[in-house]
């Protein structure tokens, strides 16, 4: 394995010019995604979360968006390269799972047409009743029973965790190296959503695929994921190995997000955390978590640093500045 | 799909809910037949074109000639049976020739937006704020007045409005997830137009062409009755009406059963457009 993340993201912002005046919605999101691994971007709802996944695919190129900043796949500069380049690499390297399975097929195809459709996109040469071959054993995989009734359905004929499947399916089919998935299973219902992950966790660790997900539910995420970022108001707070930010959590949001969630054991009501998302044209100065913060001090209101704890442990926090091996200013 | 099992499915039970658009189904499906079987079923199929009987002139309606003759002693049944042919030709063929000229600037405006959008949808929109007799008017006083050329000029004011549904259409169709995952996976901009949105248009793109046949059926017959359509001997509608209406009220056969022609393409047209409206559940 060389040194080279696969996904390396440095200083993104994104502002998007509006009627209100611009709002700053990304600022300086930093992340890395190595050969695969299985990463989370945790945050509420609003963050930037989907956002981010948007930019990183290059989703994002309408007329009132600004970018800047780096996003390097494989080393190299996405920003760099061209449209038709930027697809390719998207079609066969870069996939990415969506939230609600049955919106992301098309209602008017069947599953059979659609899967060929990518599986023969990533490989130009295969016939279709090759293509089909392989889709009919993909399913198989995925224990769909009757994979030939599936194939000959349209997607609204099956059920949402058949969907799912099948969508995860097909993000897997090519063998990218990289998926992105955008809280796969929200829309479901809990036990979709589980067999969802797990499903998941098995495809990509047997084709050797790094995940980034995306999530709102920490449950998932220690399930899930190897690493995690926490994202608020598109900045990353915090970032550690999932075992690291569960066990001791250091920036307040993070603190805060894990005291929300409701517990079995312990006698403690879930508390919330006060006030909403910023609004983006008018985000506070500096750390834009101050507002919200317990712990607020005046020099909140000037950029917090970027503190390195550890090896892969970062926290944006004035908070545990004399702890720090390593301190970046913003 | 054998024909009983048309019958049987869940389109045709909801379709079939509503007895008017079942009426208009059958008077489409009727004068379709009767005007592709014109050279087999008329009486006097020679009456179609420059024929010239004076004995038997402005006879009115009897048993040998069902509607009636016209002042050269042609059988108007006969006449009506083919005008339905060129109507129904020259809604076709405008069609054929407006809704792929409307349907591709519309999803390409819709789309990518931007230049495009502003470009393609303020032609469209000096193309739709001339009345559309006016236009199809001033082309053909410039052309020949053919049947050809009646296309042609029917066809120019047409496809706006193709454009515009289009447009709509792809905008909202674009924001689907299954369209971004399309572009996700790296498919071409023409396969998210033409095999992701395109299909998506189709069960608005079969209405709205439904309820246009009328409207352009009525154009053509607009423009014949004002003289700048089909030119005679061609059993045109519209023209045969123009002609007749000299007539009233002694002779009132000649225009009536032509203009009863008209109404009833047009009233057939709309009731099934109607119909396919409800069924596919669009929006027009």
């Amino acid at each position: 394995m060389t040194d080279v993340p696969l996904l390396q993201v440095e200083d993104l912002n994104l502002k998007f010019h509006l009627f209100e005046g611009v709002s700053h919605v990304l600022d300086g999101v930093e992340m890395q995604v190595r050969k695969g691994e299985r990463v989370a971007l945790v945050g509420e709802s609003g963050c930037g979360k989907s956002v981010f996944v948007r930019t990183v695919l290059g989703l994002l190129n309408r007329r009132n968006v600004e970018v800047s900043g780096e996003i390097r796949y494989h080393g190299e500069d996405l920003f760099g390269l061209s449209d038709g380049q930027r697809r390719d690499l998207r079609g066969r390297k870069i996939t990415m799972i969506f939230q609600d399975p049955v919106a992301a097929l098309n209602p008017v195809f069947t599953i059979a047409d659609q899967m060929t459709e990518v599986i023969r996109r990533g490989n130009p040469k295969c016939r279709s009743a090759e293509a089909l071959d392989i889709a009919r054993q993909a399913l198989l995989q995925v224990s769909i029973d009757e994979p030939d009734r599936v194939l000959k359905s349209y997607p609204f004929q099956l059920s949402g965790g058949m969907n799912q499947r099948v969508i995860i399916t097909m993000a897997l089919i090519n063998r990218p190296e990289l998926v992105l998935a955008d809280e796969p299973g929200t829309s479901l219902d809990v036990t979709v959503q589980e067999q969802t992950l797990r499903l998941m966790t098995r495809l990509t660790q047997d084709a050797g695929a790094a995940v980034l997900l995306i999530a709102h539910n920490l449950g998932v995420v220690r399930e899930f994921a190897e690493r995690v970022y926490v994202m608020y108001a598109g900045t990353i707070v915090e970032e550690g190995t999932v075992e690291e930010v569960f066990r001791d959590p250091l920036h307040p949001y993070t603190k805060a997000l894990f005291a929300a969630v409701p517990r079995l054991t312990g006698g403690a009501m879930p508390r919330a955390i006060e006030g909403m998302v910023p609004d983006y044209t008018r985000a506070p100065e500096g750390c834009r978590f101050h507002p919200r913060c317990p712990h607020a001090t005046e020099r909140c209101k000037v950029p917090p640093p970027t503190l390195t704890m550890g090896p892969g442990r970062r926290v944006k926090c004035i908070l545990h500045e004399g702890q720090a091996v390593e301190a970046v200013h913003g | 799909m054998n024909p009983a099992a048309i019958f049987r499915s869940r389109g045709w039970y909801k379709f079939s809910r509503n007895k008017l658009s079942v009426f208009g189904l059958v008077l489409v499906i009727g004068f379709v037949s009767v005007a592709f079987l014109a050279p087999f079923i008329t009486p006097y199929p020679e009456h179609a074109g420059p024929f010239v009987d004076f004995d038997n002139a402005t006879k009115p309606p009897s048993l040998a000639h069902w509607f009636g003759t016209d002042v050269i002693g042609r059988d108007i049944l006969s006449r009506v049976v083919f005008g339905y042919r060129i109507s129904l030709e020259l809604a076709f063929i405008v069609l054929i020739i407006a809704v792929p000229t409307g349907v591709i600037p519309g999803l390409i405006a819709g789309y990518f937006g931007g230049w495009w959008e502003t470009v393609i949808m303020r032609v469209t929109d000096v193309f739709l704020s001339v009345p559309p007799l006016v236009l199809a008017l001033a082309i053909m006083g410039f052309l020949e007045p053919t049947l050809t050329n009646a296309m042609i000029a029917i066809s120019a004011m047409w496809w706006p409005w193709y454009t515009r549904l289009l447009y709509n259409l792809t905008r909202q169709l674009k924001n689907e997830d299954y369209v971004t995952a399309a572009e996700v996976v790296g498919a071409p901009h023409w396969h998210v137009l033409l095999r992701e949105i395109l299909p998506n248009c189709v069960p608005s793109l079969l209405t709205k062409m439904t309820l246009d046949m009328s409207f352009v059926i009525l154009l053509a017959a607009g423009l014949g009755f004002l003289g700048l359509g089909v030119q005679p001997p061609t059993p045109e509608l519209g023209s045969m009406v123009a002609e007749g209406a000299n007539y009233l009220p002694s002779l009132w056969w000649l225009p009536v059963f032509s203009g009863l022609a008209i109404l009833i393409a047009v009233l057939g047209f709309n009731l099934l457009g109607d119909g396919l409206r409800d069924l596919l559940d669009v929006d027009i």
